[in-house]
């Protein structure tokens, strides 16, 4: 998938941080969001890849997208395009 | 060659299925409601009964995360898990085993120890550089977190009576449970976890 044609609605930036929060701070910033949009949410914490895939799994107001990686910087973004859908 | 087979009239549980269409949907509808109320809730149940500064870093960290994927938390304290609730040590109105278990144990979070090589509060001291220098959030940190996205948070009172600590020597926002309050939260919990 080209990720490119993913239109983010908004980015938040949650590199360097880690476990748990990259998802406490996504989620407090999803719920300000209206139904539909996408948050993109960048992460170095490598745990993030698999809480994100449980998140979505678990809750029912959250879809997730599009998982990337970045490996062009000195450390790994992952990368997490999350829909809110309720 | 056709042979008839006998209608079973009596329906689950044994009950008697009424003929009309309209009765038979009520009867459902009222099987469902007591189904549901038997489902468990978008809600996770920790009992928190060690007072290692580690395991109740878990227990916060599980805590945050299921608040953060939407489930709501209950958290029960006893024990040496009442530490983690603790910000002051008051001596006054105790009986000497009480004062003495208040000495020996840690006033506030700041003084847990951890569950392998403390060496006299080294090892804590230890870890919580260690998470600084990892930016992981602070152990109290954790605790402010999870009660600002909504967990509750409640301390045994018998296991609280027994080892002589007031209430006012826990955190403000503390509720206090007995068994059958865990239980209760446990019992429509999807998980229940004991730390």
């Amino acid at each position: 998938m080209d990720t490119n044609a993913i239109a983010a609605d908004q980015t938040l930036d949650v590199t360097g941080l880690m476990c748990p929060m990259p998802l406490v701070k996504a989620r407090q910033a999803i719920i300000q969001m209206e139904v539909g949009k996408i948050l993109k949410v960048l992460a170095t914490d490598r745990g993030s890849v698999k809480d994100f895939q449980g998140w979505a799994k678990t809750a029912r107001d959250v879809e997730l997208v599009e998982q990337t990686q970045d490996e062009s910087g000195n450390k790994t973004v992952f990368v997490h395009y999350v829909k809110r859908v309720k | 060659m056709e042979t008839s087979l006998e209608i079973n009239k009596t329906g689950v549980g044994g009950m008697t299925q009424p003929t009309s269409l309209e009765s038979r949907i009520e009867v459902l509808e009222a099987r469902l409601n007591e189904l549901e109320q038997q489902l468990p809730e978008d809600r996770i149940t920790l009992v928190v009964f060690s007072g290692d500064l580690d395991r109740v870093l878990a227990a916060f960290i599980i805590a945050t995360g299921a608040l953060a994927m939407g489930e709501k938390v209950s958290m029960f304290f006893t024990f040496w898990g009442l530490n983690a609730l603790r910000k002051q040590r008051i001596l006054d109105g105790k009986n000497l085993p009480e004062k003495m278990m208040s000495m020996m144990t840690p006033a506030n979070t700041g003084q847990m120890g951890v569950s392998k090589m403390n060496f006299l509060g080294m090892g804590a001291k230890m870890l919580r550089l260690m998470m600084k220098e990892k930016n992981v959030e602070t152990f109290e940190g954790l605790i402010e977190l999870a009660e600002g996205l909504g967990a509750t948070l409640y301390s045994c009172a018998m296991s609280r009576e027994v080892m002589g600590i007031s209430p006012a020597e826990l955190r403000e926002g503390t509720e206090e449970a007995g068994v059958a309050g865990m239980l209760a939260d446990a019992l429509r919990s999807k998980s229940t976890f004991f730390i």
